[in-house]
């Protein structure tokens, strides 16, 4: 039951949410014990999950392939978790003045309907289930993007809706003609009938399917929904979808090509690899060129999205576990950055890079919150990022793909490039309009506390790696059907 | 009967392709809905085209006897309902750009990614 109450709390929430729209003081207040009551659950789940290894829940207690599974594994509860946190301090941060999303009877059903199908695409287990559980993160995806009216939301919604539905219908179509061939939908029933299947019949079905996951992963080159999308939502909204967008295609490939269908043609990763090598440098290449802080950190979602990939793409125990680790360490890490890009929007009226400055000596705290996170993206030690890539750089290296590790580490270099602009032109250049002055009297004690606990997180991981290792080594070795 | 029903699907599945990359807002949607339905006729093929017998036990049986394969009925009812549903919203949006945007026309609708102003730089930020 308890794999469940992941998916079902927020489901419940969402009904309750909309059933109480006309009244929103009573909203918000199940809004935030909906909120609340996940964060406890998913905790309650990762205790156990940690304790006795994965937990599987077949409905209706049918035998294997009938039954439709959740499974809570590690890469799962840990991902749920996030989710959690995330929701929690964009709830959170809604009771600030810094960017808040505008209130709508329709904001908190969205919200929490978001969350329940990233958490149930990151539990289930079987393969149409995905499907469903990525079109419902779609719909409410949709729907908070189209929250303002204005002509930009509505236009960065028909983007990333028409690009995003060819990616699950292209994901429809995968599991239409791996059903075909395999007769199976379930994970566990469809590896074993996968592994006999012809070679040739294989490799297309997992292309696919591969495909389809990196459409909603945003790789090069069909990362286009996602700058184009990103930069049009409130701040709070948008730390949500940086945690969790991504991450849903990123969980589903490390779930299927590196899991599932564990071994998986040698090709496919020398693919992935070279798809991986492009959007870390598109990414990088194409935040150099924008001010607008939140499009700059739109641009280096691709990039690290790349990361990601290229330690997949290594197929390897060390390597699924680096990219588990980065994952976890990009999701909090980036929706902490675009907090900060709220809060200095808030202090000074803009995300345009070129109209802002002066906030050093105004604002020491946000600076200093907003190196801590900076230094982590980039991968200094000792943050969080810099375990990141040093699991990923010196797996390539242990593979001999030198190329790989080197456009990584030069890549970095890049990332520092554009944290530097963003920290000489926000925080350390003298404010464009002399007048300027700090808004006073504006509630931002809320938005701070969220942001903090995000970099307490970062710190954490970066100075006591060791648990957060050992966890993500188990992770991976239980994708694979390993015991721990 | 495969083959032909193979080669409505491709028709279809190309056409909507055809449509999906039009610069007509309304023409992109319908092509996306043509691409939708090939894959949910895709997805009902795949379920093999056999027996028109209903699957259902007679009494005193234990096994299905030669039977249609009701699973990939159940999947495909489930993506049409879905499709349906993000077709009806896709509308409401589409109609909504062109009311605000007075044009159709997909290449000239730069709202939220405005073209550069002197052709180099990013277009600044419209203070709000």
């Amino acid at each position: 039951m308890l794999v469940l109450l992941p998916l079902l709390v927020p489901l419940a929430t969402a009904l309750l949410c909309a059933l109480t729209w006309t009244t929103p003081r009573l909203q918000r207040a199940i809004s935030a014990g909906g909120a609340m009551l996940l964060l406890l659950c998913s905790l309650a789940l990762l205790r156990q999950v940690m304790a006795q290894g994965a937990i599987t829940l077949v409905a209706g207690n049918w035998p294997l392939p009938f039954g439709i599974a959740f499974t809570a594994d590690h890469l799962g509860t840990a991902l749920v978790l996030i989710a959690a946190l995330m929701l929690s301090i964009t709830l959170l941060w809604q009771e600030s003045a810094a960017d808040a999303a505008p209130v709508s009877p329709a904001l908190h059903p969205l919200l929490h309907g978001l969350v329940a199908g990233s958490t149930a695409a990151f539990l289930t287990a079987d393969l149409f289930n995905l499907y469903v559980w990525f079109e419902v993160s779609l719909i409410c995806a949709l729907g908070l993007l189209v929250q303002g009216g204005a002509l930009r939301q509505l236009d960065a919604a028909l983007k990333y809706f028409v690009l995003n539905l060819v990616g699950t219908l292209l994901l429809l179509a995968a599991v239409a003609l791996l059903h075909a061939a395999t007769g199976q939908l379930n994970f566990t029933a469809l590896g074993e009938a996968a592994s006999r299947l012809d070679h040739s019949v294989k490799l297309p079905l997992l292309g696919l399917l591969m495909l389809a996951f990196l459409i909603k992963a945003a790789a090069f080159p069909f990362f286009a929904w996602l700058p184009v999308s990103y930069h049009t939502l409130p701040a709070p909204v948008l730390a949500l979808f940086s945690a969790l967008l991504t991450k849903i295609g990123i969980c589903a490939l490390l779930r299927t090509i590196a899991g599932v269908f564990f071994p998986a043609p040698e090709l496919l990763f020398t693919l992935l690899g070279w798809i991986a090598l492009l959007s870390m440098v598109t990414g990088v290449l194409g935040a150099a060129y924008h001010w607008d802080m939140r499009r700059i950190l739109a641009f280096h979602t691709i990039s690290q999205i790349g990361y990601i990939l290229l330690a997949i793409a290594l197929s390897s125990r060390a390597g699924n576990a680096a990219a588990i680790f980065f994952a976890l360490h990009h999701s909090m890490v980036k929706a902490g950055l675009f907090l900060v890009a709220g809060l200095i929007y808030r202090q000074t009226g803009h995300y345009d890079l070129r109209r802002i400055g002066g906030l050093h000596a105004a604002k020491p705290g946000l600076a200093v919150l907003f190196l801590l996170l900076a230094l982590s993206l980039v991968g200094i030690p000792p943050l969080s990022g810099f375990w990141g890539k040093y699991l990923i750089i010196s797996e390539s290296f242990n593979q001999g793909e030198y190329l790989w590790a080197g456009s990584a580490l030069f890549v970095g270099f890049l990332t520092l490039y554009s944290m530097a602009k963003i920290w000489l032109e926000a925080f350390w250049k003298p404010h464009p309009d002399r007048a300027w002055r700090l808004p006073t009297g504006v509630r931002t004690a809320p938005a701070y506390a969220g942001l903090c606990l995000l970099v307490l997180v970062t710190l954490w991981v970066g100075l006591v790696p060791e648990r957060l290792l050992l966890f993500v080594s188990d992770a991976a070795a239980t994708l694979q059907g390993g015991v721990p | 009967m495969i083959w032909a029903v193979a080669l409505a699907l491709g028709t279809v599945i190309a056409a909507g392709t055809y449509l999906l990359l039009s610069r007509d807002l309304l023409r992109c949607l319908i092509g996306l809905v043509l691409f939708g339905n090939g894959i949910n006729l895709l997805l009902f093929t795949g379920g093999r085209l056999t027996s028109s017998l209903p699957p259902i036990i007679d009494a005193g049986e234990t096994a299905l006897a030669v039977t249609a394969n009701p699973l990939p009925q159940a999947l495909v009812l489930t993506a049409i309902v879905i499709s349906f549903a993000l077709m009806c919203f896709s509308l409401v949006l589409a109609l909504q750009i062109i009311q605000l945007a007075g044009s159709d026309d997909v290449a000239r609708l730069r709202a939220s990614e405005p073209p550069s102003q002197d052709g180099i730089k990013p277009a600044l930020e419209e203070p709000s």
